[in-house]
């Protein structure tokens, strides 16, 4: 049994190609531990049998999946974490996730989220939080950190999420596993529960990068039901590079200074090191408006939930709570059926949008993601990409940081910069601090996803991270 | 005190006639079985996403080539923001600052916008008073949500309720012309609120305005804006202020009431939609929307008055209804002869395919060689409609043909003189109008076939007068 827990999703797809291994027993092997999962990593779990329609003859091989809540799969819960959303079934499958079913990966489980994508924990879920598989005590990042631990804790194979300002890379980071948010258009958002239109995008949770390839090779490409949607110019390849020769590294002062706690500097450091051996340049740069990143992310994105989030008004779909007359309902079911941090939110983002205030902040903030989006260009005359730890921390307890809504944000600070200029950005794990998982970002040009996934193959194979002790 | 005078502007909304709703694939419909229209975009499902629809961009665009607009190169879309439950995604989608036409110009009317945006779905309050005050609940139907809308803003250039109205309809005639709605006032594929205000007359300051809703027929159109302009004046006059507020129409009362007021009106948080791109027109798209255009009432008027010399009436009638003007045109011969003749048969026909052209221009042909009177003319005109056939064959056969110079005439103008010396005095006296009294014997004895002028000369020659 060990030995199947061991196989990468792309290792057991090969073998279940090769007819070496039955995709039954595959699916069985990952139900069981999943329906035996102790994180609260799942929202819904399939107890039934390895779905027959599925072909595991396509390149995902019959690999089972975990699915982010907020991603809609018909029939099956899809509540964003939300219980104004308890329930619900919706009547249509995400297009993400058609594709990754059509390409031959069956669904297994929906994995727990912050509510509505909104938190560095998944703390804000309404189904109660996600442990962290390297110490229970701790969380496992958000938003999307069902699907990181899950991963991380082998009780999938492989997981899907989304990033809006950081939740892929973040959660991959604190659960010792690689996280890549594509460039935005990469990836349909239909069928995805939105957070903040602008900035969501989905993305791959796996061990190694070749599964996040091959995962991504299905997942991208342009949906005529997504009019911002683009796909990817060139095919998704699996990478084989090994080496960085002439690779030119930079290494942005903004995002590697104040703020980040020493043990992820010092794998920060040492991971540059190894980028050095492998052929790599690494020079010092500047993103000037980086550190404006977090107050233009966190006015823009709560602007646009303020607005995604009207529909959850009890009258279609989803919890109502009673009322006196239609004002009552209203107010009373959203009372209830949302979250804190889902209201501060919604509040922040009615503010600054309303008529007097739209230009002092919606405005300005759209200006700054306007320069940071610039500062990359320029970067991109002199590096091939830009590097930094993926969060300033390690897993933080849980609680720690959930009465203090800033504490709490910081964690994107490294994240939200690429999230707002639309690039691509992976993380990859490279060592441990106080005995947690850290990660390193690798961020490039726009659709440039398969030099990021060849760099981090290559700095792969040299850090050699084993994130087996989580899967125990 | 000097006179007030009314200025007026219009907003008009239009259902635009695509085969499926804005943003989504839904078929449009009306009086269906409610909610049998709907998919996971109109309802506003959770991660459903629009996707604009390329035939209301064509109509949107000939809109605005047919006013005279501006096309903006990029154009783009915004969300406004409120809560209502026939609203299903919490914010209509609509444009705000850059909309697809800017500018235009109708008859003498200026135009300020044209945006497109999608229609709210429809509540039907359950209960016995069928309104939203004292009614059981209210359910929604989500058919109608998301059907496309072209908004349609005019400059305040109007003076009048009947200049309004009349204005209306040439928009009407004209977007019915271009086939991008069904303009259909009854049934809401056509509504048009008036913005209304007053001012001393000459003055080129605007009063403060106030916004009428749901005058939905141009009758109800007349009455709301008279009943503001009056209800203003009134204020005026007696020294009060009128205060910015929308005013609610009903058509049963004809009276006005507040909606709400400028200090309750929504902040809609407008701000661009996320999930569209702009739409930035092609050579291609606007070149197509070009070949597309029609030729327009207001343009076909002015060609029939100009070059077929027709009377402005019947130039604007037969330019307003399309269908008149086309038979119009295949009619053969005297251009106003032929006109009077299409409106006689517009009289009696609910469409020009009661009769066919060719007939029709027999029919203009034998009146004008004088074989038929213009009188029997118009008995062979009720024939035509009635049975079809022949015009020639239909005078034969009833003998409807004019008499000619046999004399036969002037013997009948003789023996009427002599049947009526009382009437032939008065005229001798000078009354001139007592003609008449012997010109209708002599039509009844010759049973129309007389032509109306000669019978005229004949009794003048004979009484010498």
């Amino acid at each position: 049994m060990s030995e199947l827990l061991d196989l990468t999703a792309a290792q057991a797809a090969a073998r279940i190609h090769a007819g070496d291994l039955e995709r039954g027993e595959l699916w069985r092997f990952y139900r069981d531990r999943a329906l035996a999962d102790d994180l609260n990593a799942f929202i819904w779990v399939c107890d039934g049998d390895d779905p027959e329609a599925i072909d595991s003859s396509g390149p995902l091989g019959g690999v089972p999946i975990g699915i982010k809540d907020l991603f809609c799969t018909a029939g099956v819960p899809s509540q964003a974490g939300s219980k104004i959303l308890e329930n619900y079934r919706p009547p249509y499958t995400a297009t993400a996730v058609e594709r990754i079913m059509n390409a031959g990966a069956p669904v297994l489980a929906k994995t727990n989220q912050d509510e509505f994508a909104m938190g560095s924990s998944t703390e804000n879920s309404a189904y109660g939080p996600t442990l962290n598989p390297w110490d229970r005590t701790r969380v496992p990042g958000g938003s999307s950190g069902g699907s990181a631990a899950a991963v991380a804790a082998g009780t999938v194979p492989w997981s899907i999420g989304t990033d809006t300002g950081g939740s892929i890379r973040q959660p991959a980071a604190l659960c010792g596993i690689v996280g890549l948010k594509p460039t935005y258009g990469a990836v349909s958002r239909y069928g995805m529960i939105a957070f903040a239109s602008s900035l969501d995008q989905a993305g791959p949770f796996t061990r190694d990068t070749t599964d996040a390839a091959l995962l991504l090779q299905a997942m991208a490409g342009k949906d005529p039901c997504d009019s911002t949607s683009l796909g990817l110019p060139e095919p998704v390849r699996l990478p084989t590079a090994t080496d960085l020769t002439g690779v030119r590294l930079g290494v942005p002062e903004e995002l590697t200074g104040e703020g980040i706690e020493p043990g992820v500097l010092d794998a920060f450091r040492e991971t540059l090191d190894l980028a050095r051996e492998l052929g790599a340049t690494v020079e010092t740069t500047q993103l000037p408006h980086a550190p404006h990143g977090l107050a233009a992310y966190y006015l823009i994105a709560p602007a646009e939930c303020s607005s995604n989030l009207a529909r959850y008004d009890g009258v279609r779909y989803g919890f109502r709570a009673d009322g006196r007359d239609l004002l009552g309902m209203y107010t009373e079911t959203r009372e209830q059926g949302f979250g804190a941090e889902v209201k501060r939110r919604v509040l922040i983002g009615t503010y600054a949008l309303s008529s007097g205030y739209y230009d002092a902040y919606y405005g300005r903030a759209q200006k700054v993601r306007t320069l940071i989006a610039r500062d990359f260009e320029q970067a991109w005359e002199r590096f091939d990409f830009i590097v930094s730890p993926t969060a300033p921390g390690v897993a933080f307890e849980l609680g720690a940081k959930t009465a203090d809504p800033l504490a709490m944000y910081l964690n994107d600070f490294c994240t939200v910069p690429m999230s707002l200029a639309g690039l691509p950005a992976i993380s990859i794990p490279n060592g441990l601090s106080e005995g947690l998982p850290v990660g390193f970002q690798i961020a490039g040009p726009a659709f440039s996803e398969n030099r990021i996934l060849d760099a981090a193959h290559a700095l792969e194979q040299a850090i050699g991270f084993d994130g087996s002790a989580a899967r125990a | 005190m000097t006179d007030l005078e009314p200025v007026i502007g219009l907003e008009i909304h239009v259902q635009l006639s695509t085969r499926t709703k804005m943003f989504c694939g839904c078929a449009l419909s009306f009086g269906e079985e409610p909610n049998t229209h709907t998919c996971p975009v109109c309802l506003g499902m959770p991660g459903s996403l629009p996707v604009v629809n390329a035939k209301a961009i064509h109509y949107g665009l000939m809109m605005g080539m047919a006013l005279e607009c501006e096309i903006a190169p990029r154009s783009i879309f915004h969300r406004k923001n409120y809560f209502y439950p026939d609203l299903a995604k919490g914010y209509q989608i609509s444009q705000y600052d850059i909309p697809l036409c800017s500018g235009g110009r109708l008859g003498d009317v200026r135009l300020h916008r044209i945006h497109l945006e999608e229609d709210a779905a429809k509540l039907v309050h359950v209960g016995q008073s069928g309104r939203i005050h004292g009614s059981d609940a209210s359910i929604v139907d989500y058919n109608r949500g998301g059907t496309p809308l072209a908004e349609i803003v005019t400059e305040p250039d109007l003076r009048s309720a009947e200049q309004a109205r009349d204005w209306l309809n040439l928009l009407r005639v004209t977007l019915r012309q271009l086939g991008v709605s069904d303009v259909n006032m009854e049934e809401g594929s056509l509504r048009c609120d008036a913005n209304v205000s007053v001012r001393p007359a000459g003055s080129t300051e605007l009063g403060t305005k106030t916004e009428l809703k749901n005058m939905n027929s141009f009758r109800f159109l007349m009455q709301g804006i008279n009943a503001e302009v009056e209800r203003q004046k009134a204020l005026v006059a007696a020294g009060e202020p009128v205060v910015q507020e929308t005013l609610h129409f009903d058509p049963v009362s004809g009276r006005l009431s507040p909606l709400r007021s400028k200090e309750e009106a929504h902040d809609y948080r407008y701000f661009p939609e996320p999930d569209l791109v702009p739409v930035a027109p092609t050579d291609a798209m606007l070149e197509a929307a070009r070949a597309a255009l029609p030729e327009l009432p207001a343009a076909r008027a002015e060609r029939y008055a100009s070059e077929w010399g027709l009377p402005e009436d019947t130039a604007r009638l037969f330019a307003y209804e399309p269908d008149w003007g086309d038979y119009f045109e295949r009619v053969e011969g005297e251009p106003r002869t032929v006109a009077n003749w299409v409106t006689e048969l517009r009289a009696r026909a609910e469409s020009p395919a009661a009769v066919e052209p060719a007939a029709l221009s027999k029919l203009v042909s034998l009146v004008e060689a004088r074989a038929v009177t213009a009188g029997n003319g118009r008995v062979v005109l009720d024939k035509l409609v009635a049975e079809g056939g022949d015009p020639a064959e239909i005078v034969e056969r009833e003998d409807l043909g004019a008499m000619g110079d046999s004399g036969e005439l002037a013997g009948i103008v003789a023996k009427v003189i002599e049947d009526n010396p009382d009437v032939v005095e008065r005229i001798r006296g000078g009354n001139a109008k007592a003609m008449g009294a012997l010109v209708g014997p002599v039509m009844r004895e010759t049973k129309g076939k007389a032509d109306g002028g000669e019978v005229n000369r004949l009794i003048r020659e004979q009484l010498g007068v």
